[in-house]
């Protein structure tokens, strides 16, 4: 009993990082410019599929594609922020959110036409496969990498908003758009560097998830829902909250598929009704 | 000050007034039985199709309330109606009513929390509604068959006229249905609480500064439009005699709002009808080789209409003809 709620805290801890990776740069630009960009989940999908075309077609090792990944997913966000996204600042929640799905379905016939529907997968090394036993418990390698890769990635992020001049700008501009302004920050230049760092990460997630829940093109609908949860519970513009939010989920997702598995998602949907009711702006939500 | 009220009220009864090309509209869809006798399965989903979109126009073009979970409601009706028909009578006029009133009572219980949300807690909870009814109808196999869905039951026709192959009793319900539901929508929307409706759409804080029950007039919109959608899911059932998880997802929501998107909300509830026209012919033209594309085109069109049709397509034309005029 002990051992498996310790396996499902793990298993759970090592899937809200994944949800954390995908899920904070949409909070970051929502709470920023109020942008509600659904079509995020479709950049975390560029990035897996970069990985997949680099791993499987091309024969790189699985590592070196990370950081591929990063970029273009960072690079599309930026050409759809540029062409796109910087009309509708202004217009409506409705507006941006069609807009969004738009390319959310654009996005999903664009990946069925080049690589199929099928679930694609990508090989990883030796030293990723396998797991630890640890007095009765199973640690999955790869689980560990993701959570390794999740907090080294949360430290970075961290230091570079709180420690950094840029950072500083930054939450500037997410704490009050005018003013920051006024003391000469441009914002926009802000705005469009979080937002290509906010799609990089997705897109870093995007590929490490196909490890763990596999790669279709379905995928920027599938976890669009997730991600929405994890920034709505969160609260806009929130890292912490949404890296609680995320482990609250992940933890709870996994304790729903191992305890009740004929509740399916419910557990999860239920959870966000409840602390949406609760807290409307988020767990850690100022507005 | 007399005269300002007298005017004030004769532009609201002009609004109200039929208009020619209403006639004109309606008269056109009577057009299949004749022109595309082939086509009138289409053309019964099309109806139906329109009669949820025009539920979500009472609600998202009236009130502004913006719902990413109405298929909860559409779904309910169409379980409802297939219970009803599977265990208890196949009559549909009766089964129609309450399939209604099944959608109402569970649109009146949610009301109560969805009014108190706005922006992106509001979509996120009527999106979250709308997950929790469809987890819940599949979980609930006993009830609902689960995955495969609802089957075993048919609804044999509707006042003596039977629901055949060639599908025109099918049709010629679903207009009908599709009518009555429209002078009720239209109805609401003419009347004095369809004007305070536009006021909190409008400005949600003034109308109770001027006395308007705000929350209690939302409610109401609330439950009518849940009503209408949930009419319309059981149409589906009893003309398709199935009903299927599908109903209640959340991609039928999503469809619904596009449809609604498309042709224009807020306009004399016309833009879901014609929405649907435009999306189900399209798709019904466009997805024979591969569904999957055709989500390339609706996405093309959604962000065409952001970009250059912000009133969607009857908005378009309105500008259109004023400046030709």
């Amino acid at each position: 009993m002990l051992s498996s709620l310790a396996s499902v805290v793990f298993d759970g801890f090592a899937y809200g990082m994944l949800l954390f990776l995908l899920s904070v740069g949409l909070s970051v630009t929502l709470g920023m410019m109020n942008f509600v960009n659904l079509a995020h989940c479709s950049f975390a999908m560029v990035g897996g599929y970069a990985s997949v075309q680099l791993a499987g077609k091309l024969g790189w090792p699985f590592l070196a594609t990370l950081p591929v990944a990063f970029i273009a997913a960072a690079i599309v966000s930026i050409v759809l922020e540029r062409i796109l996204y910087r009309r509708l600042y202004r217009a409506s929640d409705l507006d941006q959110c069609l807009l969004t799905i738009g390319i959310v379905f654009i996005s999903i016939a664009a990946f069925a036409w080049f690589y199929t529907t099928e679930q694609q997968s990508v090989q990883v090394p030796e030293w990723l496969k396998g797991a630890q036993h640890v007095g009765g418990m199973t640690f999955a390698n790869y689980r560990m990498f993701l959570i390794v890769v999740g907090l080294a990635v949360t430290g970075l992020l961290v230091f570079f908003l709180e420690r950094t001049r840029f950072g500083a700008k930054v939450r500037a501009a997410v704490d009050n758009q005018r003013m920051a302004r006024g003391l000469g920050i441009d914002v926009d230049r802000a705005f469009m560097f979080t937002f290509a760092l906010g799609g990089g990460l997705a897109g870093l997630g995007g590929a490490l998830s196909i490890q763990i829940v596999g790669l279709d093109p379905t995928f920027a609908l599938g976890y669009l829902v997730y991600v929405l949860i994890v920034v709505a519970v969160g609260g806009l513009g929130s890292i912490g909250g949404s890296f609680a939010a995320a482990i609250v989920l992940g933890i709870s997702d996994m304790a729903g598929k191992y305890y009740f598995p004929w509740l399916g998602a419910f557990v999860i949907y239920l959870v966000m009704v409840a602390l949406l009711m609760w807290r409307p702006a988020g767990l850690f939500g100022k507005r | 000050m007399a005269n300002g009220n007298v005017t004030a009220r004769a532009s609201f009864v002009q609004q109200a007034r039929w208009r020619p090309i209403e006639f004109v509209f309606w008269a056109c869809t009577l057009l299949p039985f004749v022109v595309t006798p082939a086509y009138l399965s289409l053309a019964s989903q099309v109806a139906i199709t329109a009669l949820f979109a025009l539920s979500l126009d009472l609600i998202l073009g009236y009130a502004g309330i913006v719902s990413l979970g109405h298929a909860a409601f559409f779904g309910m009706g169409a379980y409802t109606a297939g219970l009803i028909a599977k265990h208890y009578w196949t009559e549909p006029l009766s089964a129609l009513c309450l399939a209604g009133l099944a959608a109402g009572i569970l649109g009146y219980l949610t009301s109560h929390i969805i009014i108190r949300f706005r922006h992106l807690a509001l979509i996120m909870l009527t999106m979250g509604f709308g997950l929790l009814l469809a987890e819940a109808a599949n979980s609930a196999s006993d009830l609902t068959g689960g995955a495969d869905g609802l089957q075993g039951f048919r609804v044999p026709g509707v006042l003596g006229f039977k629901f055949d192959m060639f599908g025109r009793a099918a049709y010629a319900y679903a207009l009908a249905v599709l009518f009555l539901c429209f002078l009720v929508a239209r109805r609401v929307i003419h009347s004095p609480f369809g004007l305070a409706l536009r006021g909190i759409r409008e400005n949600a804080t003034r109308m109770p500064a001027i006395g308007a029950p705000s929350r209690a007039h939302l409610r109401k919109a609330y439950t009518i439009a849940a009503v209408l959608a949930g009419i319309a899911g059981a149409v589906l059932t009893q003309t398709t005699s199935t009903v299927s998880l599908e109903t209640l997802s959340f991609s039928r929501s999503a469809d619904v709002l596009v449809i609604l998107i498309l042709g224009g909300a807020g306009r004399r509830l016309y833009g879901g009808i014609v929405g649907a026209i435009i999306y189900m012919v399209a798709r019904d033209q466009f997805s024979g080789a591969n569904p999957q594309y055709w989500y390339f085109w609706i996405g093309v069109m959604l962000v065409a209409v952001v970009m250059f049709l912000p009133n969607g397509i009857l908005g378009g034309l309105s500008a259109l003809h004023k400046k030709s005029q």
